[in-house]
């Protein structure tokens, strides 16, 4: 295992999963609490109109994704709360919408889109030193926001009624919640690409609760366990020659169902 | 004279083109106990949340602390009727609590030492100091609806407004809940939405029966809560009538 280490793009593909982990853990937290998996699907899926948008403008996809996804997050949020557009309606026509508009830019490029299936299903053994530093910031971002305003998001999060009753201005932090999620789609289409990413904002928040008293708590848990479903993924694609971001996914899969199917068995086992 | 807390000035409510509410007046003082009582879609809830500010009304006045509903947050506390929440939020009962001091710090803000004080204190007074560490999920029905209390109550608010806080709590509980109350009440004005006719007479001062048009009954002493509740609603209310421990 060591001299994997000798490796540039082996080092990247391990210090972009452990950057990934802190994204995943703090902001898939939220997802899992306030329940808003779907949202969080769309816009990642609407995201891949911006990686039509890079190669259309021939840039680094990812900074294509960039507004694109954040776009698509206030659009999301702003429709499902202001409009008279039942939520999973406009999650649904913004979902669909979004990928044509990424296959129709792509379709307008001249010549063959290289790397698109990394895109879709991720290939960390790809990440660039640029993509790193990327990563990097937009994960200090992620987590500085979230600190600094910690007590709203939770009130948010527990409930939304009450902390507008007591004048947190919910809309507007709800909005930035859903901006938040959109950079670690940035993060993670690397780690899991376009289509994969949603299991990794939840898998590793919704094991991380069963064992966890606090969120923050469950935020630092959950990092953990995203960094081992991406190390162990990432080994696992490596010694079986797999698809590294379907392999990740897969390997949070199954612990998944191994911890609810196990927690079933105990509560099973105390009810007899 | 007493402050006016509370005013309504023919207050009128249309929620989807159906009028709600119509043509209400009332005030309520420092100090009032205030119940709301009335038949469902009498427009007991929507009144409160007029008050809150989360409705806005189509016709009237409304002013709370002199100002918009809206306006006077920190010194309202909140209960609302129930609490559709997950289960396995991973949150204790003090930091539910401690949610309640949310309306007195500026965004950037942590909760400090102080909130913390306020959120136990508010725990000791409803009686969940010894849950304070235990999972919000893993509270029975009243000491959900306690720990509701608890929250409004760390805020310091001088106006209590309570969505029908006994709804889902047995007779023991709830008699428990109102007798919290009648502690409060000497420190702080109350507004209670219920369907306990029989019981709030015994505790408040004033009875607010809606019933899309309203009718205002100003003393139950004088003239019981209980003619007015068989006014209002549309079917034979049982009545346990008490004598008025405040007269006005």
């Amino acid at each position: 295992m060591p001299d994997l280490f000798a490796y540039e793009f082996i080092r990247n593909a391990v210090l972009a999963s452990l950057f990934a982990s802190v994204a995943c853990g703090i902001i898939g937290s939220y997802v899992v609490v306030k329940k808003i998996g779907f949202i969080s699907g769309g816009i990642a899926h609407t995201a891949f109109g911006g990686i039509g948008l890079g190669y259309y403008l021939g840039i680094n996809p990812l900074f294509g994704v960039i507004p694109f996804s954040l776009a698509a997050a206030i659009a999301i949020g702003l429709l499902s709360r202001k409009a008279k557009v039942a939520e999973d309606t406009a999650i649904g026509a913004f979902w669909a919408v979004g990928m044509a508009v990424g296959v129709i830019l792509i379709g307008l490029t001249p010549g063959y889109a290289p790397n698109l299936f990394s895109y879709l299903f991720g290939n960390i053994l790809t990440v660039s030193v640029a993509d790193l530093w990327m990563i990097a910031v937009l994960d200090i971002l992620i987590a500085a926001l979230t600190w600094l305003f910690s007590k709203e998001f939770l009130a948010l999060s527990f409930d939304e009624e009450y902390a507008e009753v007591s004048g947190v201005k919910t809309t507007r932090f709800y909005l930035l919640l859903l901006c938040l999620i959109a950079l670690t789609v940035v993060i993670l289409v690397r780690v899991a690409g376009i289509v994969l990413v949603i299991a990794l904002l939840t898998i590793p928040a919704a094991i991380a609760r069963v064992f966890s008293s606090t969120l923050r708590g469950m935020m630092g848990l959950a990092t953990v366990l995203s960094a081992l479903f991406c190390l162990g993924g990432l080994w696992l694609s490596w010694q079986l020659d797999l698809a590294s971001g379907a392999t990740i996914i897969m390997l949070a899969g199954i612990a998944f169902l191994l911890v609810h199917s196990g927690r079933s068995f105990i509560s099973f086992l105390k009810a007899r | 004279m007493k402050r006016e807390v509370i005013r309504c000035e023919r207050l009128g409510v249309e929620i989807g083109g159906v009028s709600v509410l119509k043509g209400l007046s009332f005030s309520v003082a420092e100090g009032d106990f205030l119940a709301i009582v009335g038949p469902n879609g009498g427009g007991k809830t929507t009144l409160l949340r007029v008050l809150l500010g989360l409705q806005k009304p189509s016709e009237g006045v409304v002013q709370v602390f002199g100002a918009a509903p809206g306006r006077a947050v920190g010194r309202i506390g909140y209960v609302p009727q129930r609490l559709f929440f997950d289960r396995e939020f991973p949150l204790s009962v003090r930091d539910v609590a401690l949610m309640g001091r949310i309306a007195l710090k500026t965004p950037f803000q942590h909760y400090g030492k102080a909130d913390m004080q306020a959120a136990d204190e508010a725990l000791r007074i409803v009686g969940l100091s010894a849950l304070s560490n235990r999972r919000i999920g893993a509270l029975s029905g009243g000491e959900l609806q306690r720990a509701l209390i608890a929250r409004a109550l760390a805020g310091k608010p001088q106006l209590l407004l309570l969505d029908e806080p006994t709804a889902s709590v047995d007779p023991e509980m709830k008699t428990t809940i109102y007798d919290l109350l009648d502690h409060l009440k000497s420190t702080m004005t109350i507004v209670l939405v219920t369907h306990d006719t029989g019981t709030v007479s015994r505790f408040v001062g004033r009875v607010l029966c809606l019933n899309c048009s309203m009718v205002l009954r100003e003393n139950p002493s004088a003239s019981p809560c209980g003619e007015a509740a068989q006014q209002v609603y549309p079917y034979p209310v049982d009545l346990l009538l008490h004598e008025s421990r405040n007269p006005r």
